[in-house]
């Protein structure tokens, strides 16, 4: 379970200060699927940042599965990001010179799996996202949506309990973003929360729920009460 | 994060900008390679030097006619000409309780002969201690006899090389040669013929000691050697040959007494300056290298922001970015050095073919400096970039701004 909790969040730009996010709270259940949206500028990825540990807030508290991870130190947090919450950018971030195996995984190389235990999950991994004959592929030989793909197989390597994507279709094409969008509701049904931010209103109607983030706030406070 | 996986992602990191690195590897190696050759050049002159001085034998004193030290006090008010040293001089030195062995020397020039045939070579009159004191090795016969030092008798010991030009191929021992106008009998020729402090042992000719004061016509020492009974008592030794001499020359202090000692403590410090100011310069050029590598870890960490957001994305700590990058700065610099050494290490050999005269040779300890300087340097540059790295805020460093 996700508990936001009077989150700001203010950049200064030279001497004005933005808020990108003001006094947001927000409850999401494990297992639910929320759409973010909002126009541009309305602080959904800043939002998404504080959710994924990418970015501390200014103020307010953030507890995960009962913990305040707003309290834990960088470490720990570290620790949160890898074991706890998968991302997945716009822009895919795929390591440019690794394989899609080895983007798929670096988190396992991190967090010191055995080799031939990487072997056997990233394999599986990477079959269950259709892409058993792509291993050996570096990004650029993959297409938008294969490369997506595969940065969703390394989001989710470690079974998180949150999957946190931020336009993960707003780099492709229709038919590729349409796929993509059913591989994280599979994700989601198998039991991941699923928190996506959309610009596409059809996509954002295919969610439970959605939050609508208008100038840094929650909008009517609709996110705050819902219960499933 | 295990090792291995540290490693390899770092050597697949390093080798994505080839040119980049290769420069850097190019600036490590010749930094490393001139501060191992220049080490090396200095050490092995060094070496030379004192390889040539011990084989005088280290319990060795010489002892020259003159003072060569200003010792204070004011200067004579004539001009004043050191005694000579003579043989009496010499054979009281040898009944010095702490002198093993004494050798007077009187070294000349001049013309050998035999029928018809005629060379100029050194002739060196001498006692048959010269032959312990200066580690002399005979190939046939044997050394001037021991006994009464004011006896000529009329013997000669020869170098191998002057024993070929007058003799040939066909045997010497028993036959005679002359020397200026005077008859010597060869009873012995020298083996391994090399060069010693100057002398060719190859083209010598030794005779006692006071056949050459009647054929240079002359009664003076050109030097006394002295050997101590062990390298301990060398100081006391050269104390009672002072007091000996001054002793017999009406209380003058006229003569110089070098220890060996002395002067191979001098050429070490001299040789050391040498090397180690050589090496400074050379290591110059290590700076330089790591400033590349600092350089060459700056622009890395700022083309791969979005690597270092991801990676922290996906869970790594600072502890492990910093742990990365500075494993790419130390490998790096590491196969830098290595290269360095290797090319040291052939350039040191190519120069032994060129020069074999001068035993160039690799510092023993060189390349663990050499290897330590290049680890040190490569951790101490890469340790600001590998901050950098880990500092990054990870939705800074994703973000497309
Ligand atoms: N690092 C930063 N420094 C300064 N201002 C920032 C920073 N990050 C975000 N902002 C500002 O905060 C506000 C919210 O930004 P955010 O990226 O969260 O918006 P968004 O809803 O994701 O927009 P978009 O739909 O264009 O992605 C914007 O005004 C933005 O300019
Ligand atoms: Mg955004």
């Amino acid at each position: 379970m996700i508990q936001l909790r009077h989150i700001e969040r203010v950049f200064m730009v030279g001497e004005e200060e933005v808020h990108a996010l003001r006094d947001v709270s927000i409850t999401a259940e494990a297992g639910e699927y929320i759409a973010i949206m909002g126009p541009s500028g309305s602080g959904k990825s800043s939002l998404l940042n504080i959710l994924g540990l990418l970015d501390r807030p200014d103020s307010g508290a953030y507890e995960l599965d009962g913990t305040l991870v707003s309290n834990l130190d960088e470490k720990q947090q570290a620790a949160i990001r890898m074991h706890k919450i998968g991302f997945v950018f716009q822009f895919f971030h795929l390591v440019p010179r690794l394989s899609a195996f080895d983007n798929v995984a670096l988190p396992l190389v991190l967090s010191g799996v055995k080799p031939d235990e990487r072997q056997t999950r990233v394999s599986t991994a990477l079959a269950a996202f259709g892409l058993g004959n792509r291993a050996r592929h570096r990004p650029d030989q993959l297409s938008g949506g294969q490369r997506q793909r595969v940065a969703i197989a390394r989001a989710t390597i470690m079974q998180p309990s949150v999957i946190l994507a931020d336009e993960p279709t707003g780099n492709l094409d229709r038919s590729s973003g349409i796929e993509v969008a059913e591989i994280l509701e599979e994700l989601n049904h198998q039991g991941m929360t699923l928190i996506m931010v959309t610009h596409d209103p059809d996509m954002g109607k295919r969610s439970r729920r959605q939050i609508l983030m208008v100038d840094g706030r929650v909008e009517g406070g609709k996110g705050e009460d819902r219960s499933p | 994060m295990r090792l291995r996986d540290i490693l390899s992602f770092s050597i697949r990191a390093a080798t994505a900008n080839r040119g980049r690195v290769l420069l850097m590897l190019l600036a490590m190696a010749i930094g490393v390679g001139s501060v191992v050759v220049f080490i090396s050049l200095g050490d092995s002159a060094r070496n030379y030097v004192i390889d040539q001085f011990s084989s005088l034998g280290t319990d060795l004193l010489i002892v020259l006619p003159g003072r060569s030290e200003t010792t204070g006090g004011p200067p004579p008010l004539l001009g004043e000409t050191p005694r000579d040293l003579t043989l009496d001089d010499a054979m009281a030195l040898s009944r010095a309780r702490t002198v093993r062995r004494m050798a007077p020397i009187i070294a000349g020039s001049a013309p050998i002969s035999v029928q018809g045939l005629e060379r100029e070579m050194l002739v060196l009159g001498s006692s048959s201690e010269l032959f312990a004191i200066r580690h002399l090795a005979l190939s046939q016969g044997s050394f001037l006899p021991p006994g009464d030092l004011s006896r000529a008798e009329s013997v000669c010991v020869i170098g191998l090389k002057g024993k070929k030009e007058l003799f040939g191929s066909g045997p010497a021992i028993g036959r005679w040669l002359r020397i200026g106008d005077r008859r010597f009998r060869v009873i012995g020729i020298l083996s391994s013929p090399g060069v010693s402090l100057g002398e060719d042992l190859g083209e010598i000719v030794i005779i006692p000691v006071a056949a050459a004061q009647s054929l240079f016509n002359a009664s003076s020492l050109f030097r006394i050697l002295v050997e101590a009974k062990n390298s301990a008592v060398i100081e006391p030794t050269r104390q009672a040959i002072l007091e000996i001499i001054r002793q017999r020359h009406e209380g003058e202090d006229d003569i110089t007494v070098i220890t060996q000692d002395a002067v191979l403590t001098t050429f070490n410090r001299i040789f050391q300056a040498l090397t180690l100011s050589v090496t400074g310069i050379a290591a110059i050029s290590l700076v330089v290298a790591g400033i590349m590598i600092m350089n060459v870890m700056l622009v890395a960490v700022s083309n791969r922001r979005a690597e270092i957001g991801l990676l922290k994305a996906i869970g790594a700590s600072r502890g492990q970015i910093l742990g990365l990058f500075l494993a790419e700065s130390t490998l790096l610099s590491t196969v830098g050095a290595a290269i360095g050494l290797v090319v040291a290490l052939l350039g040191i050999r190519l120069a032994g073919i060129l020069f074999p005269q001068f035993p160039l040779q690799l510092a023993p300890w060189s390349p663990a400096i050499a290897i330590a300087v290049a680890l040190i340097s490569g951790i101490a540059f890469g340790v600001l970039p590998a901050h950098r790295a880990a500092n990054l805020e990870p939705a800074l460093a994703l973000a497309r701004r």
